[in-house]
């Protein structure tokens, strides 16, 4: 489903260490040329520990993204939108193994990222530590939360790294039904009775603001933004792409007629864009700080689903050593 | 939790009869009919494929990217073994 500006998250990177300022030069020359970097290729350290931090972080998203809108598989309320919502929850879950495998090319293990996803070691989109309420939250998820996700990630395509861009060719492919659900969902409920209206403004009104936010921190405070970009890691700013949402989104709402909650909210006739209020940082930081309101029940859940696994996993080992030989003969 | 991970296998898609099979991607499998449902699952939820290969990531041998300049190098010099290396009179037809 998303990376938010997951660039914004980790250490300052460091200059090339002493002896590898020509081997630097020389990749920086390629990056500027566009050539893709492949598993294989020498690249710096800090390139490296950029893209697994950012890889797996993405990758995370998409687990812990399966849980708030799995929350109403069970009470979808037709057949259709059960089956639709499953197929969407599925796809975060592909979404999650193709990022994976893709970090994998760079030398960190699948189980090292499921350790540090469930030692609470990593960091994943603040955005899944909100609780789905009601049905609507659903739409509201996919309409924005799944927007804002495409509006971060279609840069990514074109990222430097050759196995994080075509996982992201792949997953955007796969993400625009995600985002024409929610709204088709947001439609029905707004062209509904008094209490669905009801129903999708409130969703509105807690989606909007943690879904501005998936953008990460504003381009003055974000520490990684430039080195990713000449990386071409990353192709926007954090505002830039924030601000493209935001004129793509306000127009949808009104069509809607729901009402974005930020009374500040204006059309700026000079630069041609919406204009919003400001920002709540507090809250962003006290989610990315684990202190949101779903942090602990959505690292608790994947605890369970790992613990509950875990006989899966033997008997599948056990029954793969059992038939190893015969499996060779066969071939 | 210090669980070894399944073996990785590489995973290659054709997406129609007619068309080669393409690598998609990797992932994990106890075995090799695992690494084939898994593909279905992970790589196929489209109908983007009618078959399947999958191989253990650790039987492919591949060339040293760093060595990439010597071991294509013999192609390098050798354009007359591309038909616009030859000039033909533009009245010359179907050549």
């Amino acid at each position: 489903m998303y990376t938010q500006a997951l660039d914004s998250q980790g250490r300052d990177l460091v200059a090339a260490p002493p002896g590898e300022a020509a081997a630097s030069a020389a990749f920086q020359a390629r990056i500027d040329a566009d050539e893709k970097v492949e598993p294989k290729d020498w690249m710096p350290e800090a390139y490296r520990q950029t893209l697994i931090r950012q890889i797996s972080q993405h990758a995370h998203s998409e687990i812990v993204g399966m849980l708030p809108e799995g929350n109403w598989i069970t009470r979808a309320p037709s057949l259709r939108r059960k089956a639709v919502l499953i197929a969407k929850v599925q796809d975060e879950g592909g979404h999650g193994m193709y990022l994976y495998s893709a970090a994998e090319t760079l030398g960190i293990s699948r189980s090292q990222m499921v350790e540090q996803l469930l030692s609470g070691a990593a960091k994943y989109s603040s955005i899944f530590n909100y609780p789905t309420l009601t049905w609507a939250d659903v739409g509201a998820i996919g309409w924005l939360v799944d927007g804002a996700a495409i509006m971060n990630q279609i840069p990514i395509c074109r990222c430097s790294y050759g196995p994080y861009a075509r996982a992201m060719v792949r997953i955007c492919k796969e993400e625009s039904f995600h985002q024409r659900q929610g709204f088709e969902i947001m439609l029905t409920l707004a062209q509904g009775t008094e209490a669905q209206r009801a129903m999708a403004q409130d969703a509105l009104n807690r989606w909007w603001w943690p879904s501005i936010m998936m953008f990460g921190p504003s381009d003055v405070d974000s520490k990684h933004t430039a080195q990713s970009m000449r990386w071409k890691i990353k192709r926007f700013s954090n505002d830039e792409l924030r601000q493209r949402f935001i004129d793509i989104t306000v127009p949808q709402a009104q069509f809607l007629k729901l009402t974005i909650p930020d009374p500040q909210l204006r059309w700026d006739e000079a630069t041609q864009h919406f204009r919003i209020g400001p920002i709540d940082w507090s809250e962003f930081q006290a989610v990315l700080q684990g202190n949101g309101p779903c942090n602990r029940e959505r690292i608790e859940a994947r605890r369970a689903a790992h613990r509950a696994g875990a006989w899966v996993r033997e008997a599948a080992a056990a029954h793969a050593a059992k038939h190893s030989g015969r499996e060779g003969a066969q071939a | 939790m210090s669980e070894t991970d399944w073996p990785l296998f590489e995973v290659f898609i054709r997406s129609r009869s007619g068309l080669e099979h393409k690598h998609v991607g990797s992932l994990h499998a106890a075995d090799a009919r695992m690494a084939v449902e898994h593909a279905r699952d992970v790589y196929t939820r489209r109908q983007e494929g009618v078959s399947i290969w999958v191989v253990r990531s650790a039987d492919i041998i591949a060339s040293d990217p760093a060595e990439a300049d010597s071991l294509f190098e013999p192609a390098r010099d050798k354009v007359y073994r591309h038909p616009t290396f030859y000039a033909i009179p533009d009245e010359v037809k179907n050549l």
